[in-house]
């Protein structure tokens, strides 16, 4: 069976884990090991007066307590947000200052004041209790809204009403002028609910400085140990970076909570230097839900516009976003470039606005989760669409074919220019896999069984494979986002690739060693894939952002191309023949038309042993590319979703789940839907069950798994996954990313088909059977009313 | 999680006098909530008794239409116990449910009901059933044991031995779990004794679990979901969080109600 | 501290242990055995599922003291010289992403699967999506997870 391109090769990756032999950062022990835990603040918002730890250094065990006057006396910079968002009015970003161990104020419930070192994680524990820290409290407010009001509680100096940017896109006065005439408009408050990543595994570090060498190695559970590295030199000062190594062995999932650098890998690096031992620590899963960046919280006003043939003309938004309590690594750049861009969907609007006030609250910080920004723009966009469509009496399915995009490339008004796609095509493929003709007679027969059933649609688009240096350079990223590969092939034929991606679950062992497999015929097991090590792979900008196919895939086929070139001059030249007459296939190299060959492992030891390759020609056989996209790449989708609610209780039952996603290229199909379910799960998470609840004094309710509720087996169907692809135009594979898709397209699609059902469009996610049964109540009262 | 001392009883009378020997002793059966409970620093007890392995507190019998149940008999095994599925299948069926299976098979009916959650299942199945709660010093009706949120008639290193009950008429448990916990957010418990209609609600009062009088009135001679269709639950005294407030709790109450009912 | 001894993988083992500590430690500190994983602090998430004397329990809410004598197993004793048609049956469905919970839902299906046959009860889809109350994924959706855990109760039928 073939194991290239298209074909679902099974997972070399899963044996270990499969037998318990994963390495993940907690299964590692180092010598010489210690144990942190860390004080944290039990206050949403306080003054820190003093700490004294001299009882918990006097408990057994405790070999230090360091704190933040110690961290920031060493030289440790602050945490910085990566990139810079300019306001309206042409100013800056007004981000505060934040320290991994808070100096002189604490800004959100868990915020870390102290670390403590020990022999034992509860020896640890039990002394960082024994911490004792005078707070004076101060007033608190977690919600963006209230957090922008004259008076609230200050939480940053240098951001006056919590206020860090006013940033706007689009042309104002156009898109008003244009609402102003429009024959028809939809008006809709819609709240995107705060959720907590909840990787499997917690988030976890090991720091080990070794003072003979100067150097530190830092075990974490990162999505991309070279960004780690790199902010952890140039903007912290833990250590140049050839003094500093950065693994990220296994990890258990990240859904971008495991991209950014958190205050916990500081202060063990520095713990590490300060104590000379190794230091480690592994949240448990309450440290998780209080410190992990929380995903999503928008609170949106919109407004669309149509004209008598229900074409649209115009679109406003206005969302405040709620960042938390500090400026996380790219928590500027979700709300705004990768939200706001992708208002116009899968639809011709000439005239899009969209403003966006990002605040300060004493909350988590807030950073991209499993989207970013484009669920939330789809949520504001599908919802609108279903519910223009409900006001207007027209089909739902009608009213978005007749606004699709059908001719690419097609420019936005809101920078995106779509390279690609067939929305209807999507639509079409949808509608029929969820039978959609005979939904009503499927509506009745639920009547008779006294459910409530309803449909629901959802068409995402999104921007992926991200993305050009230029671009995001121009619009405020700090780094460029390129990714590398190294190509190896070793005397003996077998080849390692080095990739800057890093996997966390995506299956890149298998899926990058199919296209190295294709291109030179060779078997999978020949493969390997390195990533994940800052002292093998030179150098990457990781896994987020659906790009690690569209990006890192293509610097691996850029390093494949000159391995090729150069495998081709060898093959002439031992073979005799003209270069343009090799052709690579089968695991051989051949000369056209003749059975004159060299297999593989032959290329390989002629590049090695040099004995006999062209002349001037260096020997060895190892070529590496570094890949900067052209464009993002635009996956897109319909999505249908079919809920039955109880009226009685509120519960619904997702009754059928389709999705029609054109992700461009596949390589392995079986790893693309495993993809598209986990996101399609996430995604009805949010809908239907998740959501991170503070009180008004800023202490976290939703703490754990008792209060927070993660989808689990029985809340979820099975999914009808399809494919119905156009090739992306912009990067060698012709993939688009499949990542984050199912996350993206759900949630409106199981909202539309909620509020289908109930028949009460007033339901905010997560909509719960006590808020769906209130929604039920609200309108019967309604309709008796009337 | 604090140092504690563990100790393994082989009798109830050992559990007795180690937990009297206790600064500030613990029972320990299947520790499905007490070592979580432990593990987060909310419960710090000097010493753990484990009566897991005590033979008289393990086992279900059925006498004479009378069942009586081990207090350390687990969740599995009450749900698995082909006895009380004749003698009384809404109580195996409760346990069936309780937790998921791993919680199940270490998780004790004596546990429960010593904790008093108020959204734990089998105290409302105890007080609908009328059962007789017997420790190593007394019995104790239903009734009179669960006394509040989280408290019982338990007195410091009492010792549940055993559980007992007539076996009902009629008997079922309906439950609407809590989304996240898979506790109950209501849970009501309808049995046809030969003391007449007893329904007991768990997961919605805000003192715990309690008797429903007016559904318990409705329900005598008269034992179908209709009857409970007539009944007017309030919002007042019921629990209201995050996850469902007092209006919704109430409106629980009788949907389960009614469908305990029809499923018995 | 209190000596334990008890039988896992089918091999003795014996340590000294503070008495607090959980079962989950001892099998991935002192055995250091680090298949079985903890990902949470309520014993919902099932990550840390173990075999103790043949049924599933969540070894992080279990005492090492307490499981003096036991016979335990973890995922690491599982395979018999080849892979568990459980662990076979993950593979071949994809039933696995990032692999931290992994080993758990291996465990629950591998009791699971006992348990129906036992009874002589059908293991249906609504089966095991309720029988996976107590093991949470964040990756698959779990839609793999049952097709993977149908396949495997058919693999250990016939094998």
């Amino acid at each position: 069976m073939s194991e290239g391109i298209g074909a679902r090769v099974l997972r070399k990756e899963d044996k270990r884990f499969l037998i318990g032999k994963g390495r993940y950062t907690d299964d590692i022990i180092e010598q010489n090991q210690a144990y942190a835990a860390f004080v944290r603040s039990p206050h949403a918002h306080a003054i820190v007066k003093s700490i004294d730890a001299s009882a918990a250094e006097a408990m057994d065990g405790v070999v230090a307590v360091l704190n933040g006057a110690g961290l920031t006396g060493d030289g440790i910079g602050n945490i910085i947000c990566g990139w810079g968002v300019t306001s309206k009015d042409g100013s800056p970003m007004n981000m505060g200052a934040w320290s991994a161990l808070a100096t002189d104020k604490v800004r959100y419930v868990g915020d870390a004041v102290a670390i403590v070192i020990a022999d034992s994680i509860d020896q640890a524990r039990l002394a960082a209790e024994a911490v004792e820290v005078d707070y004076e409290a101060l007033p608190v407010v977690v919600q963006s809204d209230a957090a922008l009001e004259d008076g609230a509680p200050q939480i940053h100096e240098n951001a006056p009403n919590n206020l860090i940017f006013d940033w706007e896109i689009g042309e104002e006065d156009a898109t008003d002028t244009a609402l102003a005439g429009a024959a028809y408009t939809t008006e809709m408050d819609i709240v995107n609910n705060r959720l907590s990543p909840n990787a499997m595994e917690p988030r976890a570090a090991i720091a080990t400085f070794n003072e003979a060498d100067d150097h530190y190695t830092l075990y974490t559970t990162s999505q991309n140990p070279h960004v780690a590295r790199l902010v952890l030199s140039a903007f912290y000062n833990v250590a140049p970076e050839h003094k500093l190594r950065v693994i990220a062995p296994d990890v258990g999932g990240g859904f971008g909570s495991k991209i950014y650098i958190y205050p916990e890998e500081i202060a063990c690096l520095w713990a590490s230097m300060k104590t000379n031992r190794s230091v480690k620590w592994t949240s448990d899963r309450t440290e998780a839900f209080l410190t992990d960046a929380h995903g999503r919280d928008h609170i949106t006003h919109a407004k669309i516009g149509f004209d008598k043939d229900h074409k649209i003309v115009g679109l406003k938004v206005d969302t405040k976003a709620n960042l938390g309590a500090y400026m996380s690594l790219f928590s500027s750049a979700t709300p705004t470039y990768l939200y706001a861009t992708l208002l116009s969907g899968q639809y011709n609007i000439a005239n899009i606005h969209c403003n966006v006030k990002a605040v300060y609250t004493n909350t988590v910080p807030v950073d991209a989760y499993r989207g970013a920004g484009r669920p939330e723009a789809s949520y504001v966009m599908e919802r609108m669409m279903e519910t223009a469509a409900r006001e207007m009496g027209v089909s739902p399915t009608e009213l978005r074919r007749k606004n699709f995009v059908q001719e690419f490339p097609h420019q936005t008004p809101v920078i995106m220019a779509y390279d690609s796609g067939d929305f209807a095509a999507n639509q079409d493929q949808a509608m029929k896999a969820a039978d959609y003709a005979d939904f009503e007679a499927r509506r009745t027969e639920a009547a008779s069984r006294g459910k409530l059933r309803g449909i629901g649609f959802s068409n995402y688009i999104e921007a992926c494979g991200i993305a050009p240096s230029a671009a995001v350079g121009s619009l405020g990223a700090g780094v460029g986002l390129w990714e590398s590969a190294e190509v190896r092939v070793n005397p003996v034929g077998t080849i390692e690739v080095l990739t800057g991606s890093h996997s966390h679950g995506q299956g890149h062992e298998t899926t990058f060693a199919q296209i190295v497999a294709e291109r030179f015929g060779l078997p999978t097991e020949n493969i390997q894939i390195v990533h994940g090590d800052t002292d093998k792979v030179q150098f990457g900008m990781g896994t987020y952002g659906s790009r690690s196919g569209a990006v890192g895939m293509s610097a691996i086929v850029k390093a494949m191309d000159k391995v090729e070139a150069k495998v081709k001059k060898i093959g002439a030249h031992v073979l005799e023949a003209s270069e343009d007459d090799i052709i690579i296939e089968d695991g051989a190299v051949k000369v056209k038309g003749t059975d004159k060959q060299m297999l593989w492992h032959e290329v390989g030891l002629a590049a090695y042993t040099a004995h006999n390759i062209p002349e001037g020609m260096e020997p060895g056989l190892k070529e590496t590319s570094f890949y900067d996209p052209s464009n993002f790449t635009f996956p897109a989708g319909c999505y249908i979703c079919e809920v039955e609610v109880d009226p009685e209780t509120g519960t619904t039952e997702i009754v059928q789940f389709v999705a029609s996603d054109d992700f461009g290229t596949i390589i392995n199909p079986m790893i693309v839907e495993g993809q598209v379910h986990g996101g399609i799960a996430q995604g009805i998470g949010q809908a239907l069950l998740e959501g991170v609840v503070y009180d008004d004094s800023g202490q976290l309710l939703s703490a754990s798994y008792m209060d927070y509720t993660m989808p689990r087996a029985d809340d979820l169907p099975s999914y009808s996954v399809h494919h119905q692809s156009t090739e992306c135009p912009g990067n060698p594979l012709g993939m688009k990313g499949c990542g984050e898709a199912g996350a993206i397209g759900s949630p409106p699609a199981v909202i539309n088909a909620i509020t289908d059902a109930i028949g009460n469009n007033d339901l905010s996610m997560p909509a719960t059977p006590a808020k769906v049964w209130a929604a039920i109540q609200a309108a019967s009262a309604k309709q008796a009313a009337e | 999680m604090y140092e504690t001392k563990y100790h393994k009883a082989s009798s109830v009378s050992e559990a007795v006098s180690l937990m009297g020997a206790a600064d500030d002793g613990k029972l320990l059966s299947g520790g499905q909530t007490l070592l979580p409970t432990m593990k987060a620093h909310l419960a710090a007890p000097s010493d753990l008794v484990d009566v897991s392995g005590i033979a008289e507190m393990n086992g279900i019998s059925v006498n004479d239409d009378i069942v009586t149940i081990g207090a350390a008999t687990t969740h599995a095994e009450v749900a698995g116990n082909a006895a009380l599925q004749k003698a009384c299948a809404g109580v195996a069926d409760l346990a069936a449910n309780i937790g998921d299976p791993a919680v199940r098979h270490l998780g004790t009916i004596g546990g429960s009901i010593a904790n008093n959650d108020p959204a734990a299942d089998y105290p409302a199945a105890l007080l609908a059933l009328g059962a007789t709660i017997k420790t190593n010093a007394r019995e104790i009706t239903a009734d009179d044991f669960f006394v509040g949120l989280f408290e019982t008639a338990l007195n410091d290193d009492e010792v549940i031995v055993s559980i007992s009950f007539e076996a009902p008429a009629k008997a079922c448990y309906a439950k609407f779990p809590n989304p996240a916990s898979r506790y109950a957010l209501a849970g009501v418990f309808a049995a046809l004794t030969t003391a007449g209609a007893r329904v007991a609600v768990a997961g919605a009062g805000d003192d715990g679990v309690y008797r429903h009088a007016d559904m318990e009135a409705a329900l005598d001679g008269n034992w179908s979901a209709d009857a409970i269709l007539g009944v007017s639950v309030g919002a007042d005294g019921m629990l209201s969080d995050m996850h469902g407030d007092a209006a919704y709790r109430a409106n629980l109450v009788k949907v389960m109600a009614g469908r305990a009912v029809a499923g018995c | 501290m209190t000596e334990v001894s008890m039988t896992v993988n089918g091999k003795p083992v014996k340590a000294d242990v503070p008495d607090n500590t959980l079962l989950v430690q001892f099998i991935r500190e002192n055995l250091r055995l680090t298949g079985t994983h903890v990902g949470c602090d309520t014993s919902q998430c099932g990550a840390c599922v173990v075999h103790l004397n043949g049924k599933a329990v969540k070894s992080c809410a279990t005492l090492a003291v307490a499981a003096n004598g036991a016979d335990v197993t973890t995922i690491e004793g599982l395979a018999n010289g080849e892979m568990h048609p459980m662990q076979t049956a993950f593979k071949e469905n994809h039933g696995l992403q990032c692999g931290f919970c992994t080993p758990g839902m291996i465990m629950t299906a591998t009791d699971m699967v006992a348990r129906y046959d036992a009874n002589g009860k059908e293991l249906t889809e609504a089966a095991i999506r309720e029988e996976l109350e107590g093991n949470i994924c964040r990756c698959t959706g779990y839609h793999n997870i049952v097709k993977a855990i149908a396949d495997g109760a058919s693999k250990m039928a016939s094998s």
